[in-house]
């Protein structure tokens, strides 16, 4: 008899194929249901960009995360569930107002965002300077020891570098405006190429 | 505790929990229901769950609960389904890639050897595990899960010969 417990020629399970739109409307299903039941903690999905792919994960509260390709997407999700919550779900229709603005400011037809933010995976210091980004308005640069002053600290530029540098949500938060004193532009989060892009996109290189 | 995120566990697990609850329910309505119901109570727990879980077992093993609710939910139903749906038309119209055949050829073992096959082959529990699950003897769940397969590989080569496409 033959012993049925080894018979690689016949793999049951892969015989009895799924295909990706039943789990992709599987998925939807769920989403609606767990956010009923309070359960959807985080949110994300992918858009394309001029940049390559962007990350973008949402909490109740708002937008939490913006992130590039060169981050990992597995290395920013692993954190979010370690620090927000592991109740996270890649939501494909979900996330539309926050892609319809990316798309607009990609495409020259948005200077600012207009979106609810949370600010959960930033603290202190650094969650100060992240939230005095946005008075540096598009198509203008700032730099870091101006940023140091601005938020009362003139002499900490150093610390304001670390903080543009760790900004858990790029291009909407415009660490990207904080450029070096001698006007070279500095690291940036998505590279430096990135950020070249989106100072002459905006007119400030 | 579980710090990963769990939309890991729906990619890595969902296919395999998806054909658990077909194989068991068929290609039903009842059978996506009773995967949202898996998932929706594994995304409850999941934050408490120990972090060295082996999941997927955990899944299969949420979902054969989730399924045993169904098929409660359907014997109060007041007309009895003695057979299962082997349809799979999709909600969009769209045929799917399924192999009908091998879906029909599942729904229709009988019982003993459907579970069984679901429970191991499909969904990876030890033969052992099944039987604590629907009862019965690990001897025999052995035997009812290999009765099924043989079926199973009769009917797929079969099938798979016809279409000259395997």
């Amino acid at each position: 008899m033959m012993d049925t417990n080894n018979t690689p020629e016949f793999d049951l399970a892969s015989a009895l194929t799924v295909g990706a739109d039943e789990m992709d409307s599987l998925r939807s299903e769920l989403a609606r249901r767990a956010a009923d039941d309070n359960l959807l903690d985080v949110t994300y999905r992918t858009i394309d960009t001029p940049l390559g792919q962007l990350l973008l994960a949402a909490t109740e509260r708002g937008l939490v995360r913006v992130a590039y390709e060169r981050e990992e997407f597995d290395r920013v999700l692993d954190t979010i569930a370690q620090r927000v919550s592991a109740r996270i779900l890649r939501t494909p229709a979900r996330l539309d107002d926050v892609a319809r603005e990316l798309d607009e400011y990609f495409t020259g037809r948005r200077t600012t965002f207009d979106l609810a933010l949370d600010h959960s995976l930033s603290s202190g210091f650094r969650a100060e300077v992240q939230r005095s980004l946005p008075s540096i308005a598009y198509g203008h640069t700032a730099s870091y020891g101006e940023i140091a002053a601005l938020v009362g600290r003139p002499r900490a530029v150093r610390a304001v570098g670390t903080a543009c540098a760790t900004n858990p949500l790029p291009i909407v938060v415009p660490c990207h405006r904080v450029v070096r004193s001698d006007g070279s532009y500095g690291g940036y989060v998505g590279g430096v190429d990135a950020k070249t892009k989106l100072l002459t996109m905006e007119g400030a290189a | 505790m579980m710090n990963k995120p769990f939309e890991n566990a729906i990619d890595a697990h969902g296919p395999t929990v998806l054909r658990v609850c077909r194989a068991v329910l068929g290609m039903t309505p009842d059978a996506d229901d009773a995967w949202s119901e898996t998932f929706l109570a594994a995304l409850r727990a999941w934050p408490d769950l120990p972090d060295d879980t082996n999941v997927e077992a955990w899944l299969v093993r949420v979902a054969q609960r989730k399924t045993v609710d169904v098929i409660r939910a359907r014997s109060r139903q007041p007309v009895p389904v003695d057979e299962l749906p082997t349809s799979i038309a999709g909600t969009d119209g769209i045929p799917h890639e399924a192999d009908p055949d091998l879906w029909s050829a599942v729904a229709s073992l009988p019982e003993r050897q459907r579970l069984a096959v679901a429970y191991h082959y499909v969904g990876g529990l030890p033969h052992k595990e099944t039987a604590a699950l629907i009862g019965g003897t690990t001897e025999a769940v052995r035997r009812a899960a290999a009765d099924g397969i043989t079926r199973l590989r009769t009917t797929y080569g079969a099938s798979a010969a016809q279409e000259g496409t395997r």
